[in-house]
């Protein structure tokens, strides 16, 4: 691997495991979702000083150019973080809906309860 | 369990339907005047809540828009806190005449059934829809008289009326929120309740549109088809208590 492109590559995957465990400190991405982040900067950080690895991945997977298992597991990647993510929307939709119904049926009550209360004559 | 004299809930979901709601609630009085009524407004952005409160019924507000089934949910929520029997649902827009709700609630009443759809495609009335929307509606009436081995013609009536077991269940599943139709008869059927349908007679719809039109049919078509595949593969479906 040329030296410039290792160079980007370490720099760029510190630069995204300091910019998540940024974001954990100050509580803006929970920790039940960084670790996804941080296993993705950690494998761009393996990948990029140990070169012979790609390689042989490359090798493995039967690819002929390592930038190839590199776009490769990245997109795999990205989609499986995309349908991990359909999942929790998913999940958080189902959740708002029973919040929302108990709500309005919460609020339908405390209705009843101050129009009850309104009509019951003063003592 | 609060007290409520009345036998018989009307669930009337509501989104945007401040046109028709009004008219829509005075003849289900008319026709049915020892109903009890609640309006479940499902985020309406218009007057819909406060023309069904002037006209003197319960309305329920969702703060926002969740679907048509959810709001169908929230109403049995609601129906479960009273000792109704007999709980019957119709659409806001005045397509359902308030005059058949007498005949699906005698189904139950004879206990012949505890869940009765109203359906238009039995009484002699012709149904006026676009062409690709009649073959959808034939399609999942095929398919589904073929797994429930019964005959129903109307899979997309909305004009239903259940038994309290029935709307006990419903209350704890996972509803679907948008759509109720095909999956959900299926889904009450492998839940053990038994179906009818008795005819009634649909007007056309009196304002607004249908929820169901555009790149909204194919999405229609296409979740049916595979709820219906999942409710199948699921089996026979359990209450989820999440209290």
């Amino acid at each position: 691997m040329p030296l410039r492109q290792k160079i980007l590559a370490i720099s760029l995957s510190i630069g995204l495991i300091i910019l998540i465990f940024e974001l954990v400190r100050r509580k803006k991405l929970r920790e039940e979702y960084s670790w996804l982040w941080m296993f993705t900067g950690v494998v761009i950080f393996i990948l990029s000083i140990w070169y012979n690895l790609l390689v042989f991945i490359t090798h493995l997977v039967g690819a002929v150019l390592p930038a190839s298992t590199l776009f490769f597991f990245g997109i795999f990647f990205l989609v499986l973080i995309n349908l991990y993510f359909s999942a929790r929307v998913s999940t958080l939709s189902n959740q708002i809906k029973e919040l929302a119904q108990k709500h309005a049926l919460l609020e339908s009550r405390i209705d009843e309860y101050y129009r009850k209360k309104k009509d019951e004559p003063e003592d | 369990m609060d007290n409520k004299k009345a036998e018989i809930l009307v669930i009337i979901p509501a989104y945007n339907e401040e046109k028709s709601i009004g008219k829509v609630i005075e003849e289900v009085k008319e026709n049915a005047p020892e109903a009890d009524i609640v309006v479940i407004n499902d985020g309406s952005t218009d007057n819909t809540a406060n023309v069904a409160r002037r006209v003197g019924v319960k309305v329920i507000s969702h703060p926002i828009n969740l679907g048509a089934g959810a709001a169908i949910q929230t109403g049995y929520k609601y129906a479960l806190r009273f000792p109704y029997r007999i709980i019957v649902q119709l659409d806001a827009d005045g397509q359902h005449l308030p005059t058949y709700i007498h005949s699906l609630a005698n189904v139950l009443k004879n206990n012949s059934a505890d869940v009765v759809i109203g359906s238009r495609f039995l009484s002699n009335q012709k149904y006026n829809g676009p062409r690709i929307r009649k073959l959808g509606m034939k399609i999942f009436s095929v398919v589904t008289s073929f797994i429930l081995r019964q005959k129903i013609t109307d899979t997309s009536s909305g004009f239903r009326a259940l038994k309290r077991g029935a709307v006990d269940f419903f209350s704890c599943i996972d509803y679907p929120p948008d759509f109720d139709d095909a999956d959900l008869i299926i889904l009450t059927h492998s839940a053990g309740f038994c179906i009818k349908e008795v005819p009634v007679a649909m007007n056309e719809r009196e304002s607004g549109k249908s929820a169901i039109a555009g790149t909204k049919l194919i999405y229609y078509g296409f979740k049916m088809l595979l709820s219906i595949m999942l409710t199948l593969l699921r089996g026979k479906p359990h209450k989820e208590r999440r209290k």
